[in-house]
């Protein structure tokens, strides 16, 4: 699915991605964990294509095409959704018009017929369900005067309608109460399947207790400098990343 | 945008002068200038009444001790108007036989507008075939209208059918000695439209000059003239999405529009005059008058317009309300890409109890262009309980445009509520890269988002033209986001 081989990254002058190594098989859930600043989100924008990072080293393989390669738009419709961590309002634009302009963006280019209103409308309702979004918020402006749960619960929406065979979630947890959490989740369950994957962004543990991981990756400074099961999250958890820093410091001296 | 220079400097190259003429009646065209002869023959070449004439020379004597306006925020070259043809009878456009003789850019812009080929062929002076025999359409059309009373015609046809009806509302709303433009249009007028609504009927489709076949060559100094009678609605277009181009870079139109006691007019223009190119060169001066009274207790006059074309547009479409109850409304969108200057706005004076307007300005600048909004909210002694929304949003796109705002408020009366918001902002990479990772293109990103901005002046529009009017602003718009 996806295979990233010593992936570097800067932004303007600072080198924020030394160095990234990661597999990614079919049906697989890796949580990338790390304090602030370690270069996460820097991971899930440079996979999406945003062109305020520049990748300096390092190549990206995705479902056999060379990812850095494609516009971000041709990744996206290439199955590579990123649920953003601050989703963008787009004032006047109606959210069921937006997606489903996304929607057929990405049936054409797969050569499938466009979906008119009414289809859309049918199909994107049943969606709608799964997250257990107030189905208003598909008539409002995309995003606009949403609460910050409800831009969340938008973004797995966009996920579920759009179907990818990638999900990045860069830090949806973030500014969730425990009950949009576990919507949040519900709707990334229900999406799992042998051939979709998801890169699940976090800072911290609790959202690993809804969405289980099959991997868990420890991003410092740029490296991935730890990976285990889900119980690595545990452990973290209990006793932060200062842990695994001074192991680090430890690991180097010796 | 379609057209390059070049071509439309042979245009230009291509027509034909007749220097050292002045009064041969059977010619085609006046010499360049403009002195008492050239008035008397145009009011002659339309074979025009006495009085009409008499009122063309009064509006030269006062346009002669005018002053061009300096005041808009807009800057160009000066014009010599002692160089401008001001008459010259419509020549029947080239015939092409067929499509692949169009300019192939202006083909690819029908095809982004989505334009019918039939369609295309008439805009473009293809020879249409027997399927689309607009004549006829035009027939069942008339013949519909004449049925309920209702006069639409060109504005020459009115001046020798309904005398009675332009004496009495001629200038009754922009006298001719408004402004310097508008004094201009009334010496030289060439053409336009005339509409009459009679008491108590609701004209049943849309009026567009697009009926009017005679109208296809609209002239550089157009008329318009609406009057809904009492209780007489009409929903009246102008323009077309379309490319339009014309040699003459000077337009001065004026409109005029009365609506009586519980009147409506709707009046909605789509405005894609030739912008010039992306370094200013040619393009046309959009200099015109609007204005509209709702003369009648509860009447109410709606003006909503989409300027995307021009080289300058200075423009401000009015309401007198003098009948209490009345209601103004003024939706604009206004884009200025490359070298493009647009300075519109709008005037509602309030003169009659509990009047109410509202404005909805949305500026859109990108590449050089500069947009100004200029807008004056003037509430009379008698406008007891006036009420105006104003609301003036800007959107800029790039670093090397700009946006400008100069609202007026005038209030005489202590009960008026006056309301002004205003906004700026910039379509934001972020909005972009939102898009572009749900996969869509940058060029439907900026759409979308420009679309947005727009909704709640194009949901103003007749369903048709609304559609229009999307696509034309993602064409005006071209380009501007890299």
């Amino acid at each position: 699915m996806l295979t990233i081989d010593n992936l570097q990254a800067k932004v303007e002058d600072k080198q924020i991605l030394r160095g990234i190594n990661l597999q990614i098989n079919p049906g697989e859930i890796h949580a990338i964990m790390g304090p602030n600043g370690s270069g996460k989100s820097t991971l899930a924008n440079v996979l999406a294509g945003r062109d305020m990072y520049e990748v300096n080293g390092g190549s990206v393989e995705f479902n056999g095409q060379d990812l850095l390669d494609l516009d971000p738009e041709v990744r996206a419709r290439e199955g590579l959704f990123l649920a953003f961590q601050y989703p963008v309002e787009i004032p006047g634009v109606n959210n069921t018009y937006f997606l489903r302009a996304a929607v057929n963006a990405v049936r054409k280019h797969h050569g499938e017929p466009e979906l008119d209103g009414a289809q859309f409308l049918k199909f994107a309702r049943e969606k709608a369900k799964l997250v257990e979004l107030d189905p208003t918020l598909m008539n409002r402006s995309v995003n606009e005067g949403f609460s910050g749960g409800e831009k969340k619960r938008n973004e797995i929406f966009q996920m579920a309608v759009l179907n990818p065979k990638l999900a990045i979630l860069d830090e949806t947890d973030s500014g969730l109460d425990i009950d949009a959490l576990r919507i949040v989740a519900n709707g990334v369950n229900a999406l799992r399947s042998p051939d979709r994957s998801f890169l699940i962004v976090t800072h911290y543990q609790r959202l690993l207790d809804y969405i289980v991981p099959d991997f868990v990756h420890v991003l410092v400074d740029g490296r991935i400098v730890k990976s285990g099961g889900k119980e690595l999250a545990l452990e973290l958890e209990e006793k932060g990343y200062a842990w695994v820093e001074e192991e680090l410091l430890a690991g180097a001296i010796a | 945008m379609s057209f390059t220079t070049d071509t439309l400097e042979q245009d230009l190259k291509t027509q034909e002068y007749k220097y050292g003429f002045i009064t041969d009646i059977e010619a085609d065209s006046a010499p360049p200038g403009l002195n008492e002869d050239i008035v008397r023959f145009i009011s002659a070449k339309k074979n025009e009444p006495e009085w009409l004439l008499e009122w063309r020379l009064k509006a030269f004597a006062k346009w002669k001790t005018m002053r061009e306006p300096k005041w808009p925020n807009v800057s160009y070259p000066p014009i010599s108007y002692q160089d401008i043809i001001y008459y010259s009878a419509p020549k029947p456009k080239k015939v092409l036989n067929s499509l692949d003789e169009v300019d192939p850019e202006l083909l690819a812009t029908f095809e982004k507008l989505g334009i019918s080929l039939d369609e295309q062929k008439r805009l473009s002076g293809v020879a249409v075939d027997a399927v689309f025999d607009s004549v006829s359409v035009v027939t069942t059309f008339k013949e519909k209208l004449s049925e309920l009373g209702i006069i639409f015609c060109s504005f020459s046809e009115a001046v020798h059918n309904h005398p009675e009806l332009i004496k009495q509302y001629l200038g009754s709303v922009v006298p001719y000695t408004d402004n310097y433009f508008a004094a201009l249009n009334s010496a030289v007028f060439s053409d336009g439209s005339f509409v009459y609504i009679p008491k108590g009927v609701r004209c049943p489709m849309e009026l567009s000059t697009y009926f009017r076949i005679n109208a296809l060559n609209t002239g550089q100094f157009e008329r318009t003239l609406i009057i809904a009678e009492e209780g007489a609605y009409v929903s009246y277009l102008e323009g077309c999405t379309a490319p339009m181009r014309d040699e003459n870079q000077l337009h001065a139109a004026v409109v005029e529009l009365v609506a009586q006691k519980n009147g409506t007019i709707k009046y909605s223009t789509v405005q894609n005059w030739y912008p010039g190119d992306k370094e200013g060169k040619g393009g046309i001066y959009n200099f015109v008058t609007k204005r509209g009274i709702c003369k009648g207790d509860n009447s109410k006059i709606t003006w909503t317009q989409v300027e995307t074309g021009s080289a300058i547009t200075w423009k401000y479409p009015s309401c007198i309300l003098q009948g209490d109850n009345s209601v103004g409304e003024f939706y604009s969108v206004a884009v200025t890409n490359n070298m493009q200057q647009a300075d519109t706005g709008t005037k509602m004076v309030h003169v009659g109890k509990n009047t109410k307007s509202t404005i909805v300005s949305k500026g859109i600048s990108a590449g050089k262009g500069q947009n100004t909004y200029r807008g004056l909210v003037k509430i009379l002694k008698k406008a007891t309980n006036a009420h105006n929304y104003s609301q003036c949003d800007s959107l800029l796109m790039g670093d090397r445009c700009g946006a400008h705002t100069f609202p007026y408020i005038e209030v005489q009366n202590s009960s008026a509520r006056v309301e002004h918001e205003a906004s700026t902002s910039k379509v934001g990479e972020d909005q972009i890269f939102y898009c572009n990772q749900r996969g869509l293109s940058s060029e439907d990103a900026v759409n979308l988002i420009v679309n947005g901005f727009c909704k709640e002046v194009f949901r103003e529009l007749p369903m048709e033209f609304a559609v229009e009017a999307q696509k034309l602003l993602g064409i005006s718009l071209e380009g501007s986001v890299g």
